[in-house]
């Protein structure tokens, strides 16, 4: 029991950790009661606000290497849920936050055109319950819990990724797929919980850690490691497990796509990696080879071959899913390589691929509005009759490949970096050469935005579609001049995850 | 079904035992096995088997689908506003002390309760509503052709 609890004597300081994820799940159904479009997309919009609000007090908080613990119901962690900020989760919850913000802007200007006005409402409603979803997984330091939140962020995202049905149906069977794979990896990952749990008797993951030491030699724990990776694995998009991802960022409507490609497989890939490094002890031996037996190779083969499908691809977004397979490559290579640099290259490479995937599909989104299909045919000339947001996709693009300048060199170099200090040479080559794949299937679009003649004339979007894609656009160099934000506190981070 | 008269006369019957039951199980689930969710499910039990006998319409009569789809979602907001109670007088979200801070068990008691009935009146109406949404598609065959 909680009695030696002080009684009462909470500042909203405190609850900052409960806030960030409690804000959009209170305003959920909210919305639902209040049942009016324009107040919902108010709402949504200042929730996510106050989110990011909360996020950057929290990376301020934990900036300097302290982590701030919250007991839920006042019960003491290995009996209680905790939740814990440190350094990783509060960047991934800043990501989360910002992106969401940023999507919501872009929502009120396009949405109509894709989702009929009376399920806004739902759709909004939704939207802050996939939020809450992932800034649980983030925030928790419960493996239980964090399977809980997964729930809530998946299943709100198999109806998000449906509701592309009003324009082409096949958003259907994309969802449908999802709703299969997603619940074949979220078993996998209880049945991992499970059998850690068997082991250990605890769900609290500084708990568990402390245990799992004593016990690396055990079967039950190797097997739970195992499915706890094919699990995430599948949330996560890692190569062959994959099939899903493709077909639900295409068919999904722009704004769930934005908000998909920044956030959901990043949130995964950041379990993996808690459990690696808070969960298990990554020096034991089934950890460590398993990274780089399997893993590894898994990496290298998505950045690759994802990139060389990509370039073949016609359907523009469907060709960035496949980039977005391609870098998700790239960050589990980063992790694959078990040193610190790798993973700050990791985490690092999370956030500056969600802004720069974010801008790619939003102004993908913009041309949509005007264009009706995302095919690179109906894109030539856009370059004249649509600027801004063609100069905003250009600049995505580079980021995507990694040009001096913009986020995307950053993390790339540190990535590279992170190889050629460990001495995978061959690994390096092909980091170079996935981004020179990238270079061609962006150069494709922007031959065809810029040196084409277009056949019909569009109009420029509006200033309030082109705001949202102008911050994240800005932000893709931003991130590329200013490294205090990403690459400090990734620093930080895997300080604190390699203790 | 116009010809089922038993079916209805006991349908008109069971559905007010059922809601009972369901009632029982929801103020007893701290004591007994059951709660929220138990609960919910059973008193849905009641509506479908209402809406089963006696028609999709004459249950939307009682429950319509506005209804049901606002009160799924007052349901998690009683649940979440115990817990944002406890913020708001300076305990961790959910913690139940706030509610008495003098007689620790009391609050806890009471909170389990609020959370309890966010619980079934959420479960309950989404029971409801996708029973709803099933039987809402437009069927294949009459009910006079089989």
């Amino acid at each position: 029991m909680a009695s030696e609890i002080k009684q009462g004597t909470l500042e909203l300081v405190n609850h900052l950790p409960i806030l960030q994820v409690i804000t959009p799940m209170l305003i959920a159904p909210i919305l639902v009661v209040l049942n009016n479009k324009t107040l919902s997309w108010l709402l949504s919009f200042l929730g996510a606000l106050a989110c990011l609000f909360i996020s950057i007090l929290l990376i301020q908080a934990v900036s300097d290497g302290s982590i701030l613990t919250y007991y839920l119901g006042g019960w003491v962690p290995p009996i209680g849920i905790e939740y814990r900020i440190d350094a990783a989760n509060a960047i991934l919850l800043f990501l989360i936050s910002i992106i969401s913000t940023i999507v919501l802007i872009f929502s009120y200007s396009s949405l109509h055109a894709e989702i009929p006005e009376e399920k806004h409402t739902l759709f909004y409603s939704c939207f802050l319950l996939c939020l809450t979803g992932l800034l649980g997984v983030v925030a928790t330091a419960d493996i239980f819990n964090v399977f809980v939140f997964l729930e809530i962020s998946s299943l709100s995202t198999y109806v998000l990724v449906a509701q592309g049905a009003y324009l082409d149906r096949r958003a259907l069977s994309a969802s449908f797929n999802y709703l299969i794979m997603g619940t074949i990896g979220a078993t996998f990952f209880v049945i991992g919980i499970g059998y850690i749990y068997m082991a250990t008797g605890s769900l609290n993951m500084m708990d568990i850690a402390e245990r799992v030491n004593q016990l690396s030699d055990n079967r039950t724990i190797q097997a739970g490691f195992a499915f706890i990776v094919v699990g995430m694995g599948l949330k996560l998009a890692m190569v062959p497990l994959h099939v899903w991802l493709p077909n639900a960022y295409t068919f999904a409507p722009t704004v769930v796509t934005c908000f998909l490609a920044a956030t959901a497989t990043k949130v995964a890939l950041y379990v993996l990696i808690r459990f690696v490094f808070s969960v298990f002890n990554y020096e034991d031996s089934f950890v460590n080879e398993l990274f780089f037996l399997l893993l590894m190779p898994l990496a290298v083969i998505a950045m690759i071959a994802a990139s060389v499908i990509a370039i073949f691809k016609q359907n523009l977004k469907k060709l960035l899913a496949y980039s977005s397979l391609a870098q998700i490559g790239y960050m589990l290579l980063g992790l694959s390589l078990m040193n610190q640099k790798g993973l700050a290259s990791s985490l690092v490479h999370m956030v500056n691929h969600g802004f720069t995937k974010a801008a790619l599909f939003m102004s993908l989104g913009a041309f949509m509005l005007k264009t009706k299909n995302v095919y690179i045919k109906s894109l030539r000339g856009l370059g004249k009759s649509m600027p801004f947001t063609s100069a905003a996709f250009v600049i995505g693009g580079l980021s995507l490949i990694g040009v001096p300048g913009t986020a995307g060199f950053i993390s790339k170099w540190l990535l590279l970096e992170a190889a050629l200090e460990t001495g995978y040479w061959l690994v390096a080559i092909l980091i170079i050469a996935s981004s020179l794949f990238a270079v061609i299937y962006i150069w494709k679009i922007i031959e065809v935005l810029y040196f084409s003649e277009s056949s019909e004339a569009y109009n420029e979007v509006s200033v309030l579609t082109l705001m949202p894609i102008w911050i994240l656009a800005l932000f893709c160099i931003f991130l590329g001049i200013n490294t205090s934000l990403t690459v400090d506190v990734a620093n930080m981070a895997t300080e604190i995850l390699f203790k | 079904m116009k010809h089922h008269l038993i079916l209805k006369v006991i349908t008109k019957f069971m559905v007010g035992v059922i809601v009972l039951f369901g009632l029982y199980v929801q103020f007893h689930g701290d004591y007994s096995p059951g709660g929220g969710f138990q609960a919910g499910v059973i008193i849905a039990a009641a509506f479908i088997l209402y809406g089963i006998v006696m028609g999709l319409e004459n249950v939307q009569k009682v429950m319509p689908i506005w209804f049901a789809q606002r009160a799924a979602a007052m349901g998690v907001l009683v649940y979440a506003l115990t817990g944002v109670f406890s913020i708001i007088f300076g305990f961790e979200f959910l913690n139940y002390h706030a509610i008495s801070p003098e007689h620790p068990k009391h609050g806890q008691h009471y909170g389990i309760i609020l959370v309890e009935l966010g619980v079934g009146i959420t479960v309950t109406f989404v029971m409801i509503a996708i029973y709803y949404s099933f039987a809402g598609r437009t069927p294949r065959l009459d009910d006079k052709e089989w």
